[in-house]
């Protein structure tokens, strides 16, 4: 291994065509390229099974307390929902700009779209802070001083939604939403890194890997929270 | 680099982000019609195509070159589908309960 390695140090030395942003286990750039996103491919085929799970707690507790959790559903503002979706697609777009700006070496744009995408994600948690206030002044926060009293049931006049059960929706509402910050908070650390990066201008057409494998992690943010906005949001709003 | 000179990507960006904005605009208003039971049919349909739309096009698994990306992307929905579907199996044919 070491006279290995000596070897190929070696051979670098002497100046020998060899691409500085190639690794030695790699034929071309190509399959470094192809290896590199697919790792990232696997671990995110993890993370679905870990929102997985939660969505299908989800959706048998949907089944067992449609009313419940459409009245709870309804006390949630739509508005800040619709908006934050709206957020998170903008920053997707200018995710897909940065990574094409890396690919074709254009530095300013490249930090451009690093910072808005930063910004946007930023104002994504802070709608997502405002929506969750709200939650704690109607005390529709799980635990000791959760009331959830007298709320009707759509559809169903008379009927009042059982506060346990409207619990439950908010318990599932904190966990996925909560969870789901928590990946915007580590894809925000993981920009501010490319940023870093991207102003020493360390990227070139040739090694974007951490752009294009940031991007992807982006992306997978944005497609759950593309299912939670429905599911959480939008469970019975027809007047 | 060859992979690189090819047509500008950017209007296929563009189309899909304004597919996506139209998407999320479409979900709220169905949201707003009584569809009764096809209510979350619909709203699930329309988050499907979006997810769909974001991970073929800027996620760019149309396009990969190396198989085993995709193959990795539909193991991950087999999985998925194989806990959804078959927890629902045994939940959603509970009569006695």
């Amino acid at each position: 291994m070491a006279d290995n390695s000596a070897a190929a140090v070696q051979v670098n030395a002497h100046g020998e065509a060899h691409n500085p942003a190639l690794l030695h286990h790699f034929a071309e750039p190509q399959q470094q390229r192809d290896a590199a996103s697919l790792g990232m491919w696997v671990f995110l085929a993890t993370e679905v099974m870990f929102f997985g799970g939660l969505f299908c707690a989800y959706l048998v507790y949907r089944r067992w307390y449609f009313g419940d959790f459409a009245a709870a559903s309804k006390t949630i503002n739509m508005g800040y929902g619709a908006t934050n979706t709206a957020v998170l697609i903008c920053s997707s777009l200018t995710v897909v700009l940065a990574v094409w700006a890396a690919q074709t070496a254009r530095r300013t744009l490249l930090i451009v779209s690093l910072v808005i995408t930063m910004l946007l994600g930023v104002t994504f948690l802070g709608i997502k802070g405002i929506e969750y206030r709200e939650k704690f002044v109607e005390h529709h926060v799980p635990g000791a001083s959760f009331s959830f009293d007298k709320v009707p049931i759509p559809g169903h006049p008379g009927q009042y939604a059982n506060p346990r059960h409207a619990q439950l929706f908010f318990s599932l509402y904190f966990v996925m939403t909560g969870l789901h910050a928590l990946h915007m908070i580590i894809g925000l650390g993981i920009f501010l890194w490319l940023l870093t990066m991207a102003w020493k201008g360390r990227f070139t057409p040739e090694w974007h890997t951490p752009v294009e494998i940031g991007g992807l992690y982006w992306h997978f943010v944005d497609i759950v929270w593309i299912y939670l906005f429905p599911l959480l949001y939008l469970i019975d709003r027809h007047p | 680099m060859s992979e690189h000179s090819k047509s500008s990507p950017l209007p296929t960006y563009f189309a899909v982000f304004f597919a996506l904005l139209v998407g999320t605009a479409l979900t709220v208003y169905a949201a707003t019609l009584d569809l009764g039971k096809y209510n979350a049919a619909v709203a699930l349909t329309i988050a499907s195509v979006k997810a769909t739309l974001v991970a073929l096009f800027f996620m760019h698994v149309k396009g990969a070159s190396e198989k085993l990306t995709k193959l990795v992307v539909i193991a991950a929905l087999f999985f998925l589908l194989l806990l959804l579907g078959l927890t629902m199996t045994d939940y959603a044919t509970r009569l006695w309960s």
